[in-house]
């Protein structure tokens, strides 16, 4: 039964994982970034929605709706200046250019908050609830909540590539960059578009995992990173929903590695993640062989 | 009206190639002086100057190792602290087992060399960004399985064994020492790997990887070497690491910081030349030195100031003192000297990090 | 480099699409050298010439995508040489490119409705884009991956002409398709004009430009070395002009002297 309970546990921490690896997954289709500061701008939300809350003592998910667009703009912003430069010179200059972002960030947060850990909505019944069912089983009802809000999320986002009109915009410029600027589309402006949309989802990855764990400066990278990284590879590049099967995966792997031995945790998601990269690189989803 | 009349062809003048010119004599001189007086260190300063420099010397080698990868190779890795750990730790268990940590530096170093061939394997298939973030979920794979022994210090570490009979001053001299020739072979190294084939083939991938594919170069082999050195160069320093610190510890010598310092280090003074790291080094340790007092800020600086220098300044700062005064201390490629006289001679190849020749 | 237009070409006409002196540099490369043309409302004009000619290359600037090291591109009298490619896109210069360049992630009315996202007024919609290729109405949700070469190249038709565009650039339109297909695909050029539209197409296919064409262009390396009307120029000149034979007698048309 234990095992049933770390099934469940790892299923829909698998929801967490797949916020977590969409934006990544998105700026990657669409402009060929991986953005190496990824996890530390999902961090950087945590603690603007801890700011926003201690400031203005709105209820902690109304938050959401400051943070959210906050960093919707920010990365529009961050996409057509910094990240367009970097993309402008070579794909080796973006990697540069994150990783140095990653690093300055992390630093920048240890200086001002120090490498204590901070709670999003510690003490709330949404966060510290549970409902059971049968008496191994324990469902926190905030795992649960972050599992419903990553299928929102991914079929919104799935609706609105498919339906919309930048939806489509997004597309074509992923398809081929110069076609859609003889459409007349402006396809940096696209990009930001793109961007935006992904550190939207990065803030919920972000404000999620400061409700459901605890957050310090170096978790956007040892955890965030990392774990968005591996349920992307293991779901497989291109397909949103297999960033959730991929994060649902890492999830129960982690909690059978857990029950086999408490410390292992993460170790058994990465090993999965090895496996993955050695028997199947193209992921669990994709039809294509990786190219 | 007209129809076409070409003559776009100049004729051909009678040329030279020579591998480089009258600078090398005086480099060669130059950093054999330089050496051998920073051999006499340990005699002549402080002992705290030459723990400063034995730093310098570990940062060094690292950034030595990442410009090969990343400025040569194409290979931007993030997880290069898996090798600074894996060199420490190839030294911990040696010394455990009664070796010397001295003796234990150069088995450390092939030892690194070895597991850089399984590391390789899973994830050359990989391209660029995701290369990058499979390395460092590799290095944190590696960091949480030796964390599993409690032999050799599990998740707190332990302090490294054998160095018990050395004075201390002795001690100091000998890490000093290591240090100093592990840098100086890791730039030794690399001047002579790009000097050679393994250089024409990596710079002819990098101006134009399919014609360079076409033309028969064994890309994957050359990626592959450059991949394996590096390891074996980033394990040699963690071995210094190990050494220097008199204690290994997981989150210490695994710390993504190491190839955060490597790489920025190596962006700031100039990615694909080799004289970049030395450079790179140096503004390393000036600003970890004079911001030693503010936490994390020398790395917030140096962070900033890397990516403005990869935005703005791709080739660093020796590109920027390349660019005036023309001046390579290790030269790797070509020159073609025209024998029409008081014509200044062109480059033929692309100078290793400038890319096509400008006319 | 502009010779006299030959007959039945209003010598003064003003031009709606104009090419002065450029220079195109691919790196080191002088891909064009010099190119000036007029192409006046409402007509075909064909730049021939072989591979490696700058064909390519000319209709590629003017669209936007290089930048020319020299010379102007001026549309409607107004210069547009500074200008990024989308923004001469929604000026009314839209470019069909060589190899279709279709959105293989999209369906066939997805690249369409792509097409029509900036496009200016017009007649052009994507209902009569339907009309004119009856097949694309039925197929319009499939992923243009799936539809043959010739059917890629209307749906890349029209995915231009629902921007409306002033000028349509074709580059290459026969490249890989069956000579049966480009008869077809060249037929429809007579509906296009119909509405408005200037067409400045390159092509490979000597006699299908000649066919097409009221005024060709000829290209050798960068250079202009042969224009007029088809009905002016003679197989050898072209021929001439093609290959770039010296010792051919120059080109003269009639209203001029021979000069080389």
């Amino acid at each position: 039964m234990a095992w049933v309970n770390a099934i469940i546990q790892g299923v829909l921490t698998g929801g967490l994982y797949a916020l977590f690896a969409c934006g990544l997954s998105l700026m990657f289709g669409v402009m060929k970034v991986v953005n190496l500061a990824h996890g530390d701008l999902a961090v950087v939300a945590g603690y603007i929605a801890i700011g926003v809350i201690t400031v203005t003592h709105v209820p902690v998910l109304w938050s959401v709706l400051i943070v959210v667009p906050v960093m919707a703009v920010l990365g529009y912003v961050l996409q057509r200046t910094v990240i367009q430069g970097a993309l402008d010179r070579s794909v080796l200059t973006t990697l540069l250019v994150t990783f140095g972002l990653s690093v300055v960030i992390e630093n920048g947060l240890l200086q001002f908050f120090t490498a204590n850990t901070r709670g999003i909505g510690a003490g709330l019944p949404l966060v510290t609830g549970s409902f059971s069912i049968g008496s191994q089983i324990q469902i926190a009802y905030l795992l649960v909540v972050i599992f419903a809000v990553a299928v929102v999320v991914l079929l919104g986002l799935q609706y609105f590539l498919s339906a919309s009109k930048y939806g489509r915009l997004i597309r074509a410029v992923a398809d081929d960059r110069e076609a859609a600027q003889l459409a007349g589309a402006d396809y940096r402006h696209v990009f930001g578009i793109a961007a935006a949309l992904a550190f939207g989802t990065v803030a919920l990855a972000g404000i999620g995992y400061g409700m459901y764990s605890q957050l310090d400066p170096t978790a956007g990278t040892d955890t965030i990173l990392l774990f968005a990284f591996a349920a992307v590879v293991i779901g497989g590049l291109g397909s949103l929903w297999g960033t959730l099967l991929g994060g649902v995966v890492l999830g129960v792997a982690q909690q059978i590695g857990a029950q086999i031995n408490i410390s292992d945790e993460v170790l058994a998601g990465y090993i999965v993640f090895l496996a993955v990269l050695v028997l199947r690189p193209q992921g669990l989803t994709s039809r294509r062989t990786q190219s | 009206m007209s129809l076409a009349t070409e003559s776009t062809a100049r004729p051909a003048a009678g040329f030279r190639v020579t591998r480089s010119r009258r600078n090398v004599t005086w480099t060669g001189a130059g950093a054999l002086i330089v050496v051998v007086v920073l051999a006499l260190f340990p005699y002549i300063v402080y002992s705290g100057t030459t723990t400063i420099m034995v730093q310098a010397f570990i940062v060094l080698t690292l950034a030595s190792m990442w410009n090969l990868l990343a400025g040569y190779a194409g290979l931007v890795s993030v997880g290069q602290q898996a090798f600074v750990g894996l060199g420490a730790y190839f030294v911990l268990i040696l010394a455990i087992h009664g070796a010397s940590p001295f003796a234990a530096l150069p088995v450390a170093a092939v030892g690194c060399g070895v597991a850089a061939l399984p590391m390789w394997w899973l994830v050359s298939r990989l391209r660029s960004g995701y290369f990058a973030i499979a390395t460092w979920v590799l290095a944190a794979t590696i960091m949480l399985i030796i964390e599993r022994f409690s032999s050799i210090g599990g998740g707190t570490g332990m302090p490294l064994p054998g160095v018990a009979g050395l004075s201390p001053a002795v001690l100091t001299a000998y890490t000093y020492w290591a240090g100093l020739a592990v840098a100086v072979l890791a730039l030794a190294a690399s001047y002579l790997l790009l000097r050679g084939r393994l250089g024409l083939v990596l710079t002819a991938v990098r101006d134009d990887e399919v014609a360079a594919r076409s033309s028969g170069a064994r890309v994957g082999l050359a990626r592959l070497l450059v991949f394996v050195v590096a390891g074996a160069g980033c394990g040699a320093a963690g071995a210094i690491l190990a050494i220097s610190q008199l204690q290994v510890q997981p989150s210490a010598v695994f710390s993504v910081q190491w190839t955060a310092e490597m790489a920025f280090a190596t962006i700031i003074g100039g990615l694909g030349t080799i004289e970049g790291p030395i450079i790179g080094t140096a503004v390393y340790m000036v600003l970890q030195q004079t911001l030693a007092a503010y936490n994390a800020w020398y790395l917030i600086i140096l962070g900033l100031v890397a990516i403005v220098v990869a935005l703005f300044a791709r080739r660093g700062l020796w590109g920027l003192i390349d660019d005036r005064i023309n001046l390579r201390l290790f030269p790797v490629g070509y020159w073609l000297r025209l024998d029409s006289g008081g014509e200044r001679p062109r480059r033929l190849l692309a100078r290793l990090g400038k890319g096509v020749p400008e006319a | 480099m502009t010779a006299p237009a030959g007959a039945g070409r209003p010598a003064d006409g003003a031009p709606l699409l104009e090419v002065r002196d450029l220079v195109v540099h691919h790196g080191q490369l002088r891909a064009l050298d010099g190119i000036s043309l007029r192409v006046l409302p409402g007509e075909v004009y064909a730049i021939i010439g072989a591979n490696g000619a700058g064909k390519s290359t000319l209709l590629r600037t003017i669209a936007g995508l290089h930048h020319p090291t020299a010379g102007s591109i001026l549309l409607d009298g107004k210069d547009v040489t500074r200008l990024r490619t989308e923004r001469r896109a929604t000026r009314g210069i839209v470019l069909v490119p060589e190899g279709r360049r279709l959105f293989g992630s999209l369906s066939v009315q997805e690249n369409l409705q792509v097409g029509a996202t900036y496009a200016r007024p017009g007649p052009w919609t994507i209902e009569r884009v339907y009309e004119m290729f009856d097949w694309m109405r039925e197929r319009r949700s499939q992923r243009t991956g799936q539809l043959s070469g010739g059917e890629q190249q209307a749906v890349a038709i029209g995915r231009a002409l629902v921007a409306n565009p002033r000028v349509l650039l074709l580059d290459e339109l026969s490249l890989g398709l069956a000579p049966v297909v480009v008869q077809r695909v060249y037929g429809m050029l007579p509906q296009i004009l119909a509405t408005g539209l200037t067409v400045l197409l390159v092509e490979q296919d000597v006699s299908q430009a000649l066919r097409a064409a009221a005024h060709i262009q000829c290209l050798l390396e960068g250079r202009t070395t042969l224009e007029g009307s088809p009905a002016d120029v003679t197989a050898e000149q072209v021929e001439a002009a093609y290959f770039g034979l010296a010792g051919a007698a120059p080109a003269s048309l009639p209203g001029e002297g021979s000069q080389p």
